[in-house]
């Protein structure tokens, strides 16, 4: 009880906060920045057991949080038949052909050996395979993108209930890691750093770009929900007499009957956008508790003491005859499913899927300094990451609003000085976010809450 | 004719943007590079550094403007550029003694200080926000084009038209010089030499009695020049904003281990491989066909082996490849 007192601690102040933001500003304000949290959460989760049980650098979160939210795309729209019509059949022959690509090169991998030869065959089949690809596809994605642009121009979904696409999320995540992990995982912790980084940004450009697939630029917004609607909530029978109920006190207060009512209304509609973020919070907190569970468990099995043993000295532990590279790749994958979750869930709350907004210093930097802040190797250390760093991304505007007030009380409102500091309030959040990280690298290398190094 | 008229048009749209961009990427791939030699850690605030020395050298450019000081024809930001380059070491020197030198001493395993080096990457970031703000700002005055499109065609008598910027000429003479000395410094002088044993084998190097004090100091001074010097005349070329700079910093690094990281002519012409290779990808090369084939079989597509919007795969791609097949980079630099 007593070690992990400092664990509660930390966990009770932060929840203090969030409750805290509630009474000051609002508790919708404060459910979404509880509910991002969440999703913050399962964010670090996933790259704190890539880097913190296997010390493996993975800098394309963003790529995976993006195919998560194309993955809630495609589980719940419904499908643009116009569109199937029109260009289908060509759609899946290119998938086949490149199914046929892959196959035949890991065939030419197989047979022959490592020789020039075998690099210009692989070279061969890879430049066919994109001419054909190019010649097929090339009028099949003009036809579906001339199916209705404004509203469709893409192939759509399976139209399937959305909480699905959290499980392709990861299925899709995952397979990606596993290419590039193939492809990436024997480079130099620094290198793959710089390699999973660029996956990532080609990642975001072909989301952007293939409008086929997810319409691009053009946004996906109206994603059906997990939970009711405020609409239908708020002529629901039961709900608004659950709001009065809550709401008795300052009701009885009133005595003039229109008053009361329009009052009423004017509850029920609050309530109705509490009512739904908490429906997200609660389903989000499912989510973090079971991978909690999960990674807890695993990081206290002997899968992962031999992780962790990987990670302190490869070789030392390549000698004792575990697969550093087979371990390596099945914990790229892992954490990489588990960000796809995220993204699912984001795009989930969020209702729409916007591959514009995907950006590497949101994405992916600032799940490092999470993962990083909360401390690398401790579930619990990478889940309080999330809150508090989230907690402060959000909280940094009126934070810096409060502070440049405080500095510059002395000097009058139209100073320009003072004007140009508020006007560029939003990028405080960077200054703060920089030096929180580098003083807890310096101060506190192992995060908040560090690893628990159990004593023999 | 119509030979002459295609490599005109490879010239007016391949070649010489290509030549202009590949410098600009050069001279952020060398100190890449030099900072991975001599310090040993990837520096994540490469594109940022750029966009710090780029917005001092516009806010003198600024400066000078007003105070009517102009090159005529040259852009004012020329004269800025050294004053820009100050500050930056300025900063870099700061950053070093408040940040880094404490993992260098306790000496941390790389991938600690790349961490830092993000943690430096968001400070950075803030700052120039925080001065300039994130607009794309235009800070070339002068004279624009030293030929026109025009004046080619009426000169040669050809169809295609040949358009050379004056930033294209700048940016290729500036790059010229700043490199020649870099080299000259680097193989020639006593410090220069240090440097390059450092870099190669520390212990030795610390051995022999060189200052690794001394080292690293004037590795920051020489990244910040290039920096600099680099973020200026892509500025001066394109146009500057912030987010943009950040984004360099892909391709950046993408030259740096093409050429062979740790090796600063590698990445020299690693910067060059990598903007020709975008370019020679993304370009759509109908009309050059065009003009080479006989009008029968004129082709109807565009041609374009990869839409513009893929210029980041193109730089990965030849990443992988190259690490797939020459894991220490094209030209030899340290293996991975």
């Amino acid at each position: 009880m007593r070690e992990n007192l400092n664990v509660i601690a930390a966990y009770v102040i932060m929840l203090g906060l969030i409750i805290l933001v509630g009474f000051l500003q609002s508790w919708s304000v404060a459910l979404s920045i509880l509910c991002f949290c969440l999703i913050s959460a399962v964010m670090t989760m996933g790259a704190n057991i890539q880097w913190g049980y296997a010390g493996l650098i993975n800098f394309g979160i963003m790529g995976y949080t993006a195919l998560g939210g194309l993955a809630a795309v495609l589980v719940s729209v419904p499908p643009v038949r116009e569109a199937w019509q029109v260009g289908g059949l060509n759609m899946i022959l290119c998938a086949f052909l490149i199914a046929l690509m892959v196959f035949s090169i890991r065939f030419i991998i197989k047979k022959y050996n490592k020789s020039n030869k075998r690099n210009y065959g692989i070279a061969l089949v890879i430049i066919t395979g994109l001419v054909l690809l190019r010649l097929i596809s090339g009028p099949a994605i003009e036809s579906i993108e001339a199916v209705s642009p404004a509203t469709t121009g893409f192939l759509g979904g399976m139209g399937l209930p959305i909480l699905f696409s959290w499980i392709v999320g990861a299925f899709f995540a995952g397979g990606l890691a596993y290419v590039i992990g193939k492809i990436a995982l024997g480079l130099r912790a620094d290198y793959l750093a710089i390699a999973t980084l660029l996956i990532s940004e080609i990642v975001i450009a072909v989301i952007k770009h293939e409008d086929w697939l997810s319409r691009g630029v053009k946004n996906v917004i109206g994603l059906k929900r997990p939970v009711p609607y405020e609409i239908d909530l708020q002529t629901k029978e039961w709900f608004i007499n659950l709001v009065a109920k809550f709401n008795q006190g300052t009701l009885n207060l009133i005595t003039d009957i229109t008053e009361k009512e329009q009052l009423l209304k004017q509850l029920v509609i609050d309530g109705s956008t509490v009512f739904v973020k908490l429906c997200f919070a609660g389903l989000f907190t499912v989510v973090v508790i079971t991978l909690l569970i999960i990674t807890q468990k695993a990081l206290y099995s002997p899968w992962g003491r031999m992780m962790r043993a990987i990670r302190d000295n490869e070789e030392a532990a390549n000698a004792m005859g575990k697969n550093v590279v087979k371990q390596h790749l099945l914990i790229f994958v892992l954490g990489s499913a588990i960000v796809g979750i995220a993204g699912a869930m984001m795009v989930t709350y969020d209702g729409l899927f916007t591959p514009g907004s995907y950006r590497p210093m949101r994405y992916t930097f600032l799940i490092w300094v999470m993962v990083i802040v909360g401390g690398s190797g401790n579930n619990f250390g990478a889940i309080l990451g999330g809150f508090a760093v989230w907690f402060l991304w959000i909280e940094a505007a009126p934070i810096a609003l409060f502070l440049i007030n405080f500095f510059t009380s002395g000097l009058e409102e139209a100073n320009a000085f003072r004007v140009h500091l508020i006007d560029s309030i939003p990028y405080f959040r960077y200054l703060m976010m920089g030096i929180g990280l580098l003083l807890i690298m310096r101060y506190r290398p192992k995060g908040i809450l560090p690893e628990k190094i159990r004593q023999v | 004719m119509d030979i002459i008229n295609a490599i005109v048009l490879l010239l007016n749209y391949i070649f010489v943007p290509a030549l202009s961009y590949g410098s600009q990427l050069a001279l952020g791939a060398i100190f890449v590079s030099l900072i991975y030699g001599i310090l040993r850690f990837a520096y994540f605030t490469a594109g940022d550094l750029m966009s710090f020395g780029t917005m001092f050298t516009i806010l003198f450019t600024w400066y000078f403007q007003s105070l009517g000081i102009s090159l005529g024809i040259l852009p004012t930001a020329l004269l800025a550029i050294p004053f820009g380059i100050i500050i930056t070491i300025l900063y870099v020197l700061l950053k070093d003694k408040l940040v880094f030198s404490y993992y260098r001493t306790k000496k941390s395993p790389p991938v600690q200080l790349a961490m830092v080096s993000i943690g430096t990457m968001f400070v950075t970031q803030a700052i120039v926000r925080i001065i300039i703000g994130p607009f794309d700002r235009r800070f070339f005055d002068g004279e624009k084009f030293i030929l026109k499109a025009n004046e080619f065609k009426e000169m040669t008598g050809l169809n295609e038209g040949l358009t050379i910027k004056s930033t294209q000429v700048i940016t290729l003479l500036v790059t010229i010089i700043v490199v020649s000395i870099l080299f000259w410094f680097l193989n020639k002088t006593k410090t220069g030499k240090s440097m390059r044993a450092y870099s190669d084998n520390e212990d030795l190097a610390l051995l022999s009695g060189i200052d690794p004090k001394k080292v690293v100091m004037i590795t920051w001074v020489i990244a910040a020049i290039l920096a600099t010097i680099g973020g200026a005349l892509y500025g001066l070329d394109k146009s500057f904003k912030p987010f943009t700079y950040f984004n360099n910093m892909l391709p950046i690094f993408a030259a740096a281990i093409v050429g062979g990281i740790g090796n600063p002519f590698g990445a020299f012409l690693g910067g060059y491989v990598i903007a020709f290779s975008e370019i020679l990808v993304t370009y759509a090369y109908r009309k050059f066909f065009i003009y080479l084939l006989p009008e029968s079989i004129e082709p109807d597509g565009l041609l374009q082996l990869l839409s513009t919007d893929y210029k980041f795969a193109v730089s990965f791609s030849i990443l992988v490849v190259v690490l797939l097949f020459r894991p220490s980079g094209i030209f030899k630099g340290k293996v991975l």
